[in-house]
């Protein structure tokens, strides 16, 4: 056995926009372990359920991430609804789902992004954040926010999209659609990412599971789950089927979420098809009581969200498990065996989220 | 083996203009939806307080007896609240956002 090293990555590293750390241990340039610690950003906003009303929350959840927001102000949305019966009208139920899978556009646009810059592609980075800037014109046009869509309300939504503006859209986003493909091509069939990506970290469909991976990570390894297949918000009703790849590696992972993003602008195109006019938000009176699991599929995977009530204003606990938390136990087995300068780009595909996994 | 996947965008970058815009020197337009800074009619306003209960950063402060609406700016998040429960409608959202400072600082308004 040769000399063993111990190498500090992270809290702050060039690929990391956010602080987690591993200490590596290094057997010559590979890696057989990694020890992580985080909770250097942690906010306690859970804690903050207690201080702020049920409905004053929801701005709250939206900042829990910068980028998922929207989906994290749903989840929540989600709960409270189940515990005080609320039915939310099924406009509001088609808008909440065209803004979910524009927040999963942008967030894997934005993920793309990091990870050419992660491998030193600095001209395919922009090029993804170009794409990204568009999107988030459209966000900003229907919700009024870049990244805080702020659009999420308990019993429905804030805002209406007319409806031809939702033609608009969908027109704009088709045109888009062909950019991405070009940039898809690029992450797909240059020699040159390949070779950072194909066979590099392989997670089997065995380990994937036994560690509880979530999102694209679970995907990539071969297992079609998704909660969006339990079909909350309309997704029930526009029929959605999950992407897999099988070879669990950093390639498979990369399709994948390449493939999401040409399948969240059909199911946009969808929900548009399939809107009806009417009200956007229900009634809320009373207050909640009891407890529930909302559960909801984000861009880097499943969030659960735990609410427990006792017919105050003041909900009595809110627990949050995010993607980010659940998908480092399989980034450390990943991370084992694999080459020090290969590091960078394992961590970056999980898509990080370390102040999501904070809280 | 492909290399120069990227050629066709490479030269369609090459060949166009900077997708940028150059602030401060061309003035940013925004969406007419966007969310900037609350603006008040304060001649409008009966000082009833409805805003300062909604704020959830409680950035607003309102004094009925000295009749006078100020709020803070940094603490402002922009969400809405204070104009969609305004009953007299006298409060908006701007569409440009609040100046940039670094320190706290209040706007102040009297009736």
């Amino acid at each position: 056995m040769s000399k063993r090293t111990i190498i500090p990555f992270g809290p702050q590293h060039p690929v990391l926009p956010e602080p987690i750390h591993l200490d590596l241990v290094l057997e010559d340039e590979k890696v057989v372990e990694a020890i992580p610690s985080i909770g250097f950003i942690h906010r306690g906003l859970e804690k903050l359920v207690e201080k702020k009303d049920f409905q004053e929350y929801t701005y709250v959840a939206e900042r829990i991430c910068g980028i998922c927001s929207f989906i994290h102000g749903l989840t929540y949305c989600m709960a409270v609804e189940e515990l005080m019966k609320i039915e939310v009208p099924e406009r509001a139920q088609y808008l909440r789902t065209i803004w979910s899978e524009l927040s999963r556009i942008h967030s894997h646009l934005l993920w793309l992004g990091l990870t050419a810059d992660g491998f030193g592609f600095e001209s395919l980075f922009m090029e993804s954040w170009k794409i990204r800037e568009y999107i988030l014109d459209i966000i900003e046009e229907t919700t009024g926010g870049r990244v805080i869509f702020g659009s999420a309300k308990v019993g429905g939504v804030r805002r209406d999209i007319a409806p031809a503006k939702l033609e608009e859209i969908v027109k704009k986003l088709r045109v888009y659609q062909k950019k991405i493909n070009d940039l898809g091509m690029v992450f797909l069939d240059d020699t040159t990412v390949k070779h950072r990506t194909q066979g590099v970290g392989i997670l089997t469909t065995e380990n994937a599971k036994a560690l509880g991976a979530v999102g694209p990570m679970l995907r990539a390894s071969g297992v079609a789950m998704d909660i969006r297949m339990m079909g909350y918000a309309a997704y029930g009703k526009i029929g959605f089927a999950p992407i897999v790849e099988t070879e669990g590696d950093c390639y498979s992972r990369c399709k994948v979420r390449i493939r999401e993003l040409a399948q969240s602008i059909d199911i946009i195109e969808k929900c548009v098809q399939q809107m009806k006019e009417g009200v956007i938000e229900a009634k809320v009176t009373g207050f909640p009581n009891g407890e529930f699991f909302a559960r909801s599929e984000q861009p880097r995977g499943e969030v659960i969200y735990y609410a427990k009530a006792n017919g105050t204003k003041f909900l009595q606990r809110l627990r949050v498990r995010t993607p980010t938390f659940a998908n480092i136990t399989p980034l450390l087995e990943i991370l084992k065996g694999c080459q020090l300068a290969d590091v960078p780009i394992l961590v970056l595909t999980i898509d990080p989220c370390i102040s999501c996994a904070e809280r | 083996m492909k290399l120069l996947v990227m050629a066709k965008s490479v030269l369609s970058n090459l060949f166009s203009r900077p997708v940028t815009e150059r602030y401060p020197f061309v003035e940013k337009k925004y969406f007419v939806g966007t969310r900037g800074k609350v603006l008040i009619e304060i001649d409008k306003c009966i000082f009833c307080g409805l805003c300062q209960r909604k704020c959830p950063t409680a950035a607003i402060v309102v004094t009925k007896e000295q009749k006078g609406w100020e709020i803070d700016r940094l603490r402002c998040v922009s969400c809405n609240a204070c104009v969609e429960i305004c009953p007299k409608k006298c409060l908006v959202l701007d569409t440009k956002y609040a100046a940039c400072s670094e320190k706290r600082y209040k706007d102040v308004f009297h009736a």
